[in-house]
């Protein structure tokens, strides 16, 4: 008896966004080398478009200008009335939601990656918005077990607050790729060669999937946010402790109750409190100091994916 | 280049200035807390004051508002006649050259010392900056430093090329005297606590030095290995400018390490390897400086050589009076 299996329609159209954030250089330079020169991430029967999301913080090399472009695609941006008064992100998303979806409609592009640096341990990184999701799943699985023995995570920001719309989220499919750690600013060929790879493994695994290879049922271990945690601060909002030494680096690593979490600037240690063994992620990333986030405290666990094959045939 | 390479007198009116860089944090951080509560930067005979250099910037955690303030302090600049569309830097500037310096050769205002604390994203460890083999008293400290901390290597980088016609720029020549500290690698706006640490301990073993000079120690004459400035090297780039690719990962995080002409700097996004076309063996530091990629500097070549440093001769007691 055969398992139950999900068909889907073949993919047809995919794009590969980088310079969502203007510092983040791998996406950057990685898009702007595709947009000369894209043999390397063309497949038979597939569409690849790679593009540049937030240029004008590209050209200053900042994160942003007026807001987060990876925090503003909720539908009530979308749909704001287009004027010169809306932040330039916002008109930004509202252009990529025009080019690329509409969000949530049969038009939208099948599937988004966005490329993403971080200042923190992650190494190769993998961003699910859905855990019932089994192409992704799928799609995870073979990118990890392709670029085995280089490790890759994946970080599950399913929660009922904590999620964020992502630029991504406007085609069917979001995939979110993160690379660290790297400064934000510098471009180093090793973060970027990883990068390459998980696109090429993306693209080859589409590939396979529209020649209708058969992805029999799978088990990916994730990482599932549950909380984030901010640096302690004093009454005017000045940060007063920093990562410890023993957390700094360590991101995916186990944290139990008891570790050390935080140095004050006086070094005294604060130490997790709580029952429970936590994993963190995003420890010490630039970009979440005004996000009030040190660090995401996470659990394992493993998702199940039943077997997909493309409907053609 | 410092005015006073050896002083002749204590050394009263030191500053420890961070946050020239609004991003590098180690700096800012460490700016904050002293201006709260200076007491660990009191000495018996001084006691330093503590600067936040651009609050503009590190108040938006950037390099700079408008201009990058450590290449704001040349006589020219700090000499013009202000107006009211300055950029951001250049008035500070000014407003700190009003209080450390005047920077104007000859001057017995200028503060005796400024201790001018950045990061890098670099591989660099701890690197001293000193303008260069004629100042003395900053080549004492140095070793001072090394001294105090044989478990971690601190480097000492000249940052002028012999017989440079160029003139100082930076904050750490406002004063008589100065040098730069530089901890790296930390990204820009992050603030890592070993960095920190490593920071605040130098900056307190510094002003020990200073305390030890000023109670009248002599210090012998020395040998020390240090990396002079020869310039940089850019990144190979299109027609438009733009990055045409990164440093080769053979070259990534080897600051200090020998590179020989021949050999792989740059990779090309299309894979081509770029080669090193200089003629003799150079020691690079500041490789892959976020901040540099906009001065077009991948990194900067430097020469190693043994310099001998004199003695830095005790303060003489003063005279007594005769009443």
């Amino acid at each position: 008896m055969t398992s139950p299996h999900i068909t889907g329609k073949p993919i047809k159209k995919i794009a590969i966004f980088g310079g969502t954030h203007g510092n983040e250089l791998t996406g950057v330079f990685l898009v702007k080398h595709w947009l000369e020169n894209d043999a390397e991430i063309q497949r038979t029967g597939l569409e690849v478009k790679p593009f540049i999301t937030n240029p004008r913080a590209v050209k200053k090399c900042t994160r942003y200008i007026d807001c987060d472009l990876n925090r503003v695609c909720d539908l009530e941006n979308l749909g704001k009335e287009m004027s010169e008064d809306l932040p330039y992100e916002v008109k930004r998303a509202q252009e990529i939601n025009h080019l690329f979806g509409p969000k949530n409609s049969e038009d939208s592009y099948d599937i988004i990656f966005d490329l993403h640096n971080t200042t923190s341990n992650m190494g190769c990184t993998l961003i699910l918005e859905d855990s019932r999701n089994d192409f992704l799943i799928q799609m995870y699985h073979y990118i990890k077990t392709s670029l085995a023995p280089l490790p890759c995570y994946v970080y599950l920001i399913e929660h009922p607050s904590l999620k964020y719309t992502t630029i991504s989220s406007v085609a069917k499919y979001p995939v979110g790729i993160e690379v660290g750690p790297q400064p934000q600013g510098v471009l180093r060929a090793d973060i970027l060669d990883q990068m390459r790879k998980m696109i090429k493994h993306a693209l080859d695994f589409i590939y396979q999937f529209n020649e209708g290879k058969e992805f029999p049922p799978c088990a990916i271990e994730v990482y599932k946010v549950v909380e984030k945690v901010d640096y302690p601060r004093n009454e005017s909002g000045e940060i007063t402790a920093v990562i410890h030494p023993n957390l700094q680096d360590q991101d995916w690593k186990p944290l139990h109750p008891g570790d050390p979490m935080f140095v004050t600037l006086d070094g005294k240690t604060i130490l997790l409190g709580g029952d429970c063994t936590v994993y963190p992620v995003f420890v010490n990333e630039a970009a979440y100091y005004e996000k009030k986030e040190a660090f995401a405290k996470t659990t394992k666990l493993t998702l199940n994916a039943k077997s997909i094959r493309s409907s053609f045939h | 280049m410092c005015s006073v390479p050896v002083p002749r007198a204590p050394l009263r009116r030191v500053a420890v200035t961070g946050g020239t860089h609004g991003n590098e944090l180690s700096g800012v951080y460490l700016a904050r807390h002293w201006l709260r509560d200076p007491g660990e930067l009191r000495r018996p005979s001084f006691s330093a004051t503590p600067v936040l250099a651009n609050p503009g910037a590190a108040a938006a955690c950037r390099r700079y508002v408008d201009h990058d303030l450590n290449r704001t302090f040349t006589d020219t600049l700090l000499a013009s006649r202000a107006t009211p569309n300055d950029p951001y830097e250049l008035t500070r500037a000014r407003e700190l050259d009003q209080l450390l310096g005047p920077k104007a050769s000859g001057s017995d205002r200028a503060f005796d010392f400024v201790l001018d604390l950045h990061n890098t994203t670099a591989n660099m460890g701890t690197c001293l900056l000193v303008d260069g083999a004629h100042n003395t008293f900053a080549l004492h400290l140095s070793h001072h430093l090394q001294l105090q901390f044989p478990e971690v290597p601190c480097q000492v980088l000249l940052t002028w090329p012999p017989q440079s016609a160029r003139k100082s720029f930076s904050l750490d020549s406002v004063a008589k005297n100065g040098m730069t500290v530089e901890l790296g690698p930390q990204p820009q706006g992050v603030l890592r606590a070993a960095v920190f640490s490593r920071m605040r301990a130098l900056v307190a073993s510094a002003l020990d030095f200073m305390e030890l000079f000023n109670q009248g120690a002599a210090f012998p004459a020395f040998e020390m290995e240090v990396y002079r400035n020869l310039g940089g090297e850019d990144f190979p780039r299109t027609q438009d400018g733009d990055l045409a690719g990164m440093v080769h990962p053979q070259l990534q995080d080897r600051d200090y390490e020998p590179l020989q002409p021949g050999a792989p700097i740059f990779q090309k996004f299309s894979g081509e390897e770029v080669l090193y076309e200089g003629d003799s063996t150079v020691y690079p530091v500041f490789i892959n400086e976020a901040a540099y990629y906009e001065k077009h500097v991948a990194f900067l070549r430097t020469e190693k050589l043994m310099i001998s440093v004199p003695p830095l001769p005790p303060l003489s007691p003063a005279p007594t009076q005769v009443l």
